[in-house]
């Protein structure tokens, strides 16, 4: 337990450092795009006299020099101020902490779907492999990891709410509905199940084809010989011995890719109009938000920081040679 | 990708007629009907025959989509399409005007205009109130056009300068002295040009970080309920509103759907009930168009005007010769981007006035698709065709605003490189392509403006030398500037005499249609999709964005 500890420390210290890093270079990436936020906003009103671009750099901030700026900014970052959005008239931290739940009971329950059944569906191949269970299995892991993504969301919604009226298509909530308690929760679930379905079949392709993969190649170590010749049973052979040894590549993959999903639900936020972190970077970065967007960068950062080391302490846990490293 | 782009058949406008008539304002009908004949011009309206088939209904709630999500509802602030829409409802200005531009009441029951011009007096309708329960008067016009908007408005700032003075009368009076004639004067009061904002929450106030901001307090015939970001806004009815038995609508609730595709989906699925502006991307709506329980109207944009075309930098060569620009517009088949990248929505343009506009002139010089034409104009600039057949390069930034304007960009590189003028596309996003545009650099790129009613307000300002200013988008970014064309425009915005104007326009209308300094492409529509159970929607030249406090929903 102390192993744990130790590492959890000298890691997030570590983290932390890397998280500066981040700001820093995060805040001359997103200044090196052409356009800002006040010339964006010119734009959309249709009209602009030099008054009203001028106004609104200075209440931007844009007009001091650039370290000015980033000075100001690593300094309030530094007290746990995201800063404010001149564009939304609000702090940058009220508006991540209005869409950053939504994103997160959509893409954890995508993710925890995909890692279940992706699991379950490998290792189910991995067992017959060679039959038509296996040759299903692996055609359609093929077909929803090649498949865009945005075009199964719009296809289930044309099917589910359109054609068979079943789920609403869009939206995170019925709108005026006015549900409290289990009720709301029942229609929220309702309005997750289309976007939940369309994001956790690719990510339940990759890991079933990579669970099938990994436990065949295990499957024909010595080991495996070793605890057939002792007499085990099938299932503790699959459960015990290969499956523990093969989970490792997927703990890996899926340890990056859940660092990512929140970036990677911006496709499924903007088709089914889910009030999410996603939509919101990618509407940030069209409108040169730049604190909104700096706010979201840092706190996608520390998630997957926090998911790499979550990864890690998880390999230890599932195979305890793998070192606690100092 | 923020702008929207507009028209409306005659038994349409029929019909709202008579509900505007006979149901809307059964009870302010005879007070109403005597402002309304007060002013000249407007007469005919009221006297066109109507018959509405059906009588309103209170109850329902109107779903709609906005689309990007606005960044505020507070219009004075910002006046991107769809705050309009949303604020539309929220807030008000002392006018509205019918689909062929007439002034009509909004706030201001009646208005007179001085015989020399220069004196413009407003009466406002009384007992109006903003939703915080508040009276609106006189006052709150006065703080709105002489303080807010010359601070926060651009477009407004434009025209309010050109005020000698801003007076409350009385409650219920205002009075504008002009420094000198300006006849577009009476089409600056529309809702998103002078929004009406509370002064007692705003003067004396930093007014962009004003806390109200966030909770919009307007005189409309909706109110604000709730906003959830990402989402939806959520309007309900203003009970206290100043016309009786007014709005008929419970609420109207605006949804965020930010894929094409999802919101064509969720109009065919009856999710919502109308789609505005760029909500569709013209290649949806053959097919929307064939749904039977919707009804499809481009009327309602005619405040707007948009008028799209090629800009082109004169400071490139060889683009300053107007000889290139013909090419150009020879070489271009217009009905065939009408038709083909815009689904048949729009009229090709003759010249620099949307025909809807006021002062239209059609009498100029027009293009035909002609490339014997372009190659002997090339020819008698000296551009001979290379080994591989190319006389010119130029690059083309086509607007960053939705699939259309990319197939459009396509569609261009093959038309030019027939006559030999080859195309180099160059990608951007929209705050890179304003950057670029504000900035000059750009040799070519695709472009559509706002006309606002009067030549004065959105035609002049793209083509006189006066507004030749860097960094600042919609001003006359191409460079053109000639002497006679600044005088025409600069006379027709002061004379009061509507012939006079008229030859002015004229005058300028063929000038520019010969020099071309840009190639106009296309008097855009916008399709408007209403359920047919939506009654009353879209009947005033700022259709959508207009405050809907006489729609109602048939049962």
């Amino acid at each position: 337990m102390l192993g744990f500890a130790q590492l959890f420390a000298s890691r997030l210290v570590k983290a932390a450092a890397i998280l500066i890093a981040i700001v820093v270079m995060n805040f001359f990436l997103v200044h090196a795009a052409p356009g800002d936020p006040a010339m964006v906003m010119a734009g959309e009103a249709g009209a602009a006299d030099e008054k009203f671009v001028a106004q609104l750099r200075e209440q931007f901030g844009l007009d001091r020099p650039i370290l000015e700026q980033l000075g100001t900014y690593v300094g309030k970052i530094v007290q746990g101020d995201l800063g404010f959005s001149y564009r939304q008239q609000r702090p940058v931290w009220d508006i991540l902490a209005e869409r950053l739940p939504a994103t997160l009971v959509l893409t954890l329950t995508a993710f925890l779907l995909a890692l279940a059944l992706g699991v379950a569906l490998g290792t189910l191949a991995a067992v017959t492999v060679g039959t038509w269970a296996d040759s299903a299995i692996t055609v359609v892991a093929l077909l929803a990891y090649a498949t865009p993504i945005y075009w199964i969301g719009l296809m289930l919604s044309l099917l589910f709410s359109i054609q068979l009226g079943w789920l609403p298509a869009f939206g995170y909530e019925t709108v005026g509905a006015g549900y409290t308690g289990l009720a709301h929760v029942a229609d929220v679930a309702k309005h997750l199940i289309l976007p939940v379905i369309t994001l956790a079949l690719f990510y339940m392709a990759s890991y079933a084809r990579l669970t099938r993969a990994s436990m065949l190649e295990v499957r024909g170590l010595d080991f495996i010989k070793t605890a057939k010749a002792k007499g085990l049973s099938q299932g503790r052979i699959v459960t015990r011995h290969v499956l523990r040894n093969a989970i490792l590549p997927v703990i890996t993959v899926a340890g990056i890719q859940a660092g990512q999903l929140v970036g990677g639900s911006i496709l499924i936020e903007t088709v089914f109009a889910w009030p999410g972190i996603g939509r919101l970077a990618f509407e940030a970065v069209l409108q040169r938000d730049y604190q909104v967007l700096l706010g979201i960068f840092l706190v996608t950062s520390i998630m997957v920081i926090l998911f790499n080391i979550l990864t890690d302490i998880l390999y230890g846990l599932v195979d305890p040679r793998i070192q606690v490293s100092q | 990708m923020t702008r929207r782009l507009t028209g409306i058949p005659a038994s349409f406008r029929r019909s709202f007629q008579g509900g505007f008539t006979r149901g809307v304002h059964r009870a302010a009908a005879a007070g109403l009907l005597a402002a309304v004949l007060a002013v000249p011009g407007t007469a005919a309206l009221v006297a066109a025959p109507a018959m509405a088939q059906e009588t309103p209904v209170r109850g329902g709630v109107l779903n709609s989509i906005v689309q990007p999500e606005p960044p505020t509802l507070m219009l004075g602030l910002n006046q991107q399409g769809p705050t309009q829409t949303v604020a539309g409802k929220i807030y008000q200005g002392l006018l509205t005007y019918d689909q062929k531009l007439n002034p009509m009441p909004s706030l201001a029951e009646s208005w007179t205009v001085s015989p020399d011009g220069l004196t413009y007096t407003f009466k406002l309708f009384q007992n109006v109130k903003w939703h915080d329960g508040k009276p609106f008067t006189a006052k709150d016009v006065v703080f709105s056009t002489s303080k807010f908007l010359m601070e926060v408005h651009p477009r407004a700032r434009a025209v309010f300068s050109r005020c000698e003075s801003i007076t409350a009368v009385d409650d219920n009076t205002v009075e504008f002295k002009l420094k000198e004639a300006f006849p577009a004067f009476i089409q600056a009061f529309e809702v998103s040009s002078a929004p009406m904002v509370p002064a007692h929450l705003y003067e004396g106030t930093d007014y962009r970080a004003n806390p109200a901001n966030t909770t919009p307090v307007g005189t409309g015939p909706f109110k604000l309920k709730e906003w959830v970001k990402g989402s939806y806004i959520q309007l309900v009815r203003n009970e206290d509103y100043y016309k009786k038995d007014l709005p008929y609508l419970d609420g109207i609730t605006f949804r965020v759907i930010p894929d094409a595709a999802s919101r064509s989906l969720a109009l065919e699925s009856g999710q919502v009930q109308q789609t505005q502006y760029s909500d569709l991307e013209p290649f949806e709506v053959p097919r929307m168009k064939a749904l039977p329980n919707l009804t499809m109207t481009t009327a309602g944009y005619e405040f707007v005007a948009p008028l799209s075309w090629l800009e082109i930098n004169h400071r490139v060569k060889p683009l300053d010769d107007k000889r290139f620009r013909k090419a150009i517009a020879y070489a271009i088949d217009r009905k065939f981007i009408r038709d083909k990248i815009w689904f048949g929505l729009g009229r090709v343009p003759t010249g620099p006035i949307n025909s809807v506009v006021k002062f239209y002139d059609p009498k100029v010089t027009t293009y035909e698709p002609d490339l014997a034409k372009a190659k002997a104009l090339l020819d008698e600039m000296g551009l001979k065709p290379d080994g591989k057949g190319v006389r010119a390069t130029v690059k083309i930034m086509p607007m960053p605003y939705g699939e259309t304007w990319t197939r459009l960009g396509e569609y261009l590189k093959q038309s030019l490189s027939k006559v030999g003028i080859a195309v180099v596309l160059e990608s951007t996003d929209a705050a890179g392509w304003s950057q670029r545009v504000a900035n000059w650099d750009y040799e070519i790129t695709t472009n559509f403006v706002y006309q606002y009613g009067d030549p004065a307000l959105g035609v002049a300002r793209t083509y006189i030398s006066s507004n030749i200013r860097k960094g600042v988008m919609f001003s006359n970014t191409m460079g053109y500037s000639n002497p006679k064309v600044d005088e025409l425009f600069a006379k027709a915005s002061q004379e009061n005499d509507p012939a006079k104007r008229q030859e002015q326009y004229s005058e300028v209308q063929r000038i520019l249609s010969d020099e071309l300094p840009v190639v106009w492409l296309l008097e855009m529509e916008f399709p408007t999709f209403l359920d047919k159970r939506v009654k009353n929607a879209n009947t005033t030249a700022i259709g959508v964005n207009d405050t809907y406090e006489s729609v109602w929903l048939a049962k």
